[in-house]
């Protein structure tokens, strides 16, 4: 791509010519303001905060979608502009819910970042009549509040590639992002992914928030708490307090969890291993015994939502083991409440999950091995961040501390759950070492890593030819679902989840603003925190967890047992009756 | 304004949609093919309710959201169904101090129907419009095509029934 040379607050500069104004001031220093715009994903430039002068130009213009030319003088920080993007900032205020004090994003609001950096004195300057809305509370998962909508559209665009189920309906003032004909979130197609939350720049949409419930459990005498930590929690943790995104805060996180209150404090990647074993076995039982293929994963309950809904004739195709969440509420009810004494209906069971639609997945059916649900509350990754600054736990100042034993063991296999492929490559790593009865040297199967949205491979393990096949992202998803109904692939095996880029981007990590991920691969370093761990570690195939040894030499069996599919097994159904 | 979204039954029948459908069929691979699908649909049934949009969606594979979005953004399209026979009432400026408020509430008192909406018999509907250009006539309302003018409230009673 050439460069064009164009001019910037006087400085001359020479930029390539398909830059944005935006991106052509970013190498200039200058990070100008935006509400609406998503690099690559939503370039509307609709909000208007984003104006810069341009000589010659009849108005003011939209820095995010003009493109540079040749001999252009920008200027990003005139009078003209500053009193422009203020304006814009105090319009937006005068339709806008302002208890800031009691929101959950104060502090994190892109809305009131942008007030306080642009001197806004009087917020209610231009109040007058309000957009009438209702908080939409019908899904397990969020609160949609329009009160304090902006209309940037930004969740639009990140439920686009999801499901589409929300958008900008009516016109004008009464203009408002919702569903179809009015219906509540929970009538629609909805797959409780969150991606909408981490893209909204204010306090419009939120999860539900369950940290009060998780509070009262711990302060209540006759509960025995136990809480499990998904991998992807720790890849991203330290980015609430401050820490460089990438940083892997496992220590600190099992050492703030203790303070809180918590009992036990168990990993999910135990219950991970334990998928791995039953997935596996799974897998080669119905290759071997001409069961349903592909075999899919089912650790991903947004994906799950969406099969139910979009793909019900795809369903005997889903494994039928549990997610590792649920799996360990499982395991936690039965075996380690039997080993310890206490009874379930004693244990009040936590997870924090870098995820939203968690929340659906605790109240699904079959999800209670032990008469009682397998989880009593989840928590996500900014929840658990709520709790420990509520707590005042000085968080980085914290030692790194060990999990429980003995359900905290885990393996590399594990912990690499949390990314897109990881489920695939801890599954081959235990089904190659299970089929040739070796325990392989090679077994990082780097075909499946990677950002990309489809991966494909194929393995030849002892004479038998794998064709797999990694998905993230519903849109994702949908390609390669239609490939195998229409004979175009044949794949034996499927990991998809459904968030994009799997657990590190679940819809209930650490909120980040759309300049950070312009300029930074949020995703990208979250998942080597991962690999890297993966990496470090002594164990890493889950069928070497010594802990996986005990539990089905005392308990379970063996994979697949009788009493393994009772207890760490579920079964779907199609949901067709939702509007898509 | 926010649009009325019916409440009636929806009446569509098998050969309606294979209509929409065979129109859809010679169109969806042209870009920007969704809104003359949208008044086509229209014309067919007389107004988009869910089961109209969930047809088009499923055809055109995208989401009954991005539908209606554009359903409830353009005046033309109604989410409620005309009756027999559309009564409309002009409120252009001149009809309206003329009293054409009177008309609709009277017209909403004997059918038990606001503007937007339509009878459960499907006889009639009511709309508001703005001028139609007959302001010598004010106030002035429309049945289909029959243009009734200088009105005055009770006009309106003699008016309902010879449609009855």
């Amino acid at each position: 791509m050439e460069n064009v040379n164009i001019t910037i607050n006087g400085m001359p500069l020479s930029v390539p010519a398909n830059y944005t104004i935006l991106e052509a001031a970013r190498l200039a220093g200058i990070e100008i303001p935006t509400l609406c715009h998503m690099k690559g994903k939503n370039e509307i430039g609709a909000c208007r905060i984003c104006v810069v002068e341009v000589e010659r130009a009849r108005s003011l213009v939209a820095a995010c979608v003009m493109p540079v030319s040749e001999g252009m003088v920008i200027k990003t920080n005139s009078p003209k502009v500053m009193q422009s993007r203020k304006m814009t900032v105090e319009l937006l205020l005068s339709n806008h819910n302002r208890s800031c004090l009691q929101c959950v994003r104060s502090g994190n609001c892109e809305l009131q970042t942008l007030a306080y950096e642009f001197g806004v004195e009087d917020a209610g300057c231009f109040d007058g009549v309000k957009t009438e809305s209702v908080e939409d509370k019908s899904a397990a998962h969020l609160i949609r509040d329009n009160s304090k909508c902006i209309l940037c559209r930004r969740c639009v665009a990140a439920c686009k590639t999801q499901t589409a189920v929300i958008g900008a309906n009516n016109r004008g003032f009464d203009s408002a992002i919702g569903s179809c004909f009015n219906m509540d979130l929970n009538d629609v197609a909805c797959i409780s992914c969150g991606q909408c939350i981490n893209v909204c720049p204010t306090g419009a949409l939120r999860e539900r928030d369950d940290t009060q419930k998780v509070f009262d459990a711990i302060n209540d005498p006759t509960k025995h708490v136990v809480i499990q930590t998904a991998p992807a929690v720790r890849a991203a943790l330290g980015e609430e307090f401050g820490m460089e995104i990438g940083t892997n805060v496992e220590g600190k996180m099992v050492a703030a969890l203790r303070r809180l209150g918590f009992d036990k404090v168990f990993d999910t990647d135990f219950a991970a291993d334990l998928t791995i074993m039953e997935e596996a076995t799974e897998f080669l039982d119905r290759v071997q015994n001409g069961g349903t293929l592909p075999l899919i994963t089912s650790c991903s309950p947004g994906w799950i939502r969406y099969c139910e809904q979009f793909y019900p004739d795809m369903i005997d195709n889903l494994s039928s083991c549990k997610s590792p969440q649920q799996m360990f509420g499982a395991v936690i009810k039965t075996y380690y409440a039997e080993k310890n004494g206490i009874d379930p209906k004693d244990i009040f069971s936590v997870s924090v999950m870098p995820c939203t639609a968690k929340k659906y997945e605790i109240a699904r059916d079959d999800q209670s091995a032990a008469g009682v649900p397998d989880l009593d509350a989840t928590i996500t990754t900014r929840e658990l961040a709520r709790m420990i600054k509520k707590a005042r736990i000085q968080f980085t100042k914290l030692p790194d501390e060990e999990y429980d034993n003995p359900l905290g063991a885990d393996t590399g296999a594990a912990v690499i759950f949390g990314v897109t492929g990881g489920v695939m490559e801890a599954a081959l790593r235990t089904a190659v070492d299970t089929l040739t009865g070796k325990d392989n040297e090679n077994y990082e199967f780097t075909e499946v890593r990677g950002l990309e949205g489809v991966k494909e491979a194929t393995y030849n393990v002892n004479g038998l030819e794998v064709n797999v096949a990694v998905a993230s992202g519903a849109d994702n998803a949908k390609k390669v679902l239609d490939a195998v109904k229409n004979g175009e692939k044949n794949y034996h095996f499927i990991e998809i989840m459904g968030c994009p880029g799997g657990c590190i981007n679940g819809g209930g990590q650490p909120i980040h603003t759309q300049s950070e991920w312009a300029t930074i691969d949020i995703k990208a370093l979250r998942a080597k925190a991962l690999y890297d761990q993966d990496k470090s570690m002594a164990i890493r195939k889950s069928h070497k967890n010594p802990m996986i040894k005990t539990i089905y030499d005392e308990y379970f069996e063996k994979p697949g047992s009788h009493k393994a599919h009772k207890i760490l097994h579920t079964s779907y159904k199609a949901q067709t009756n939702t509007i898509k | 304004m926010l649009k009325k979204i019916s409440s009636l039954p929806f009446n569509g029948t098998p050969e309606q949609e294979a209509q929409l459908v065979k129109f859809i069929d010679g169109i969806r691979t042209q870009q920007g093919c969704l809104m003359p699908i949208m008044q086509e649909a229209q014309s067919i049934y007389g107004y988009l309710p869910l089961e109209v949009q969930q047809i088009i969606a499923r055809e055109l594979e995208i989401s009954v959201e991005e539908v209606y979005g554009i359903s409830t953004f353009y005046a033309q399209f109604a989410l409620s169904p005309k009756g027999k026979y559309n009564i409309s009432v002009c409120l252009g400026t001149a009809c309206y101090v003329k009293g054409a408020q009177a008309l609709v509430d009277r017209i909403t008192q004997i059918l038990g129907i606001g503007p937007d909406e339509c009878t459960a018999d499907g006889m009639f509907s009511l709309e508001a419009c703005r001028c139609i250009g007959a302001c010598g006539l004010a106030p002035v309302l429309t049945v289909n095509d029959d243009v009734y003018g200088r009105l005055v409230e009770k006009d309106v009673d003699d008016i309902i029934k010879k449609y009855q």
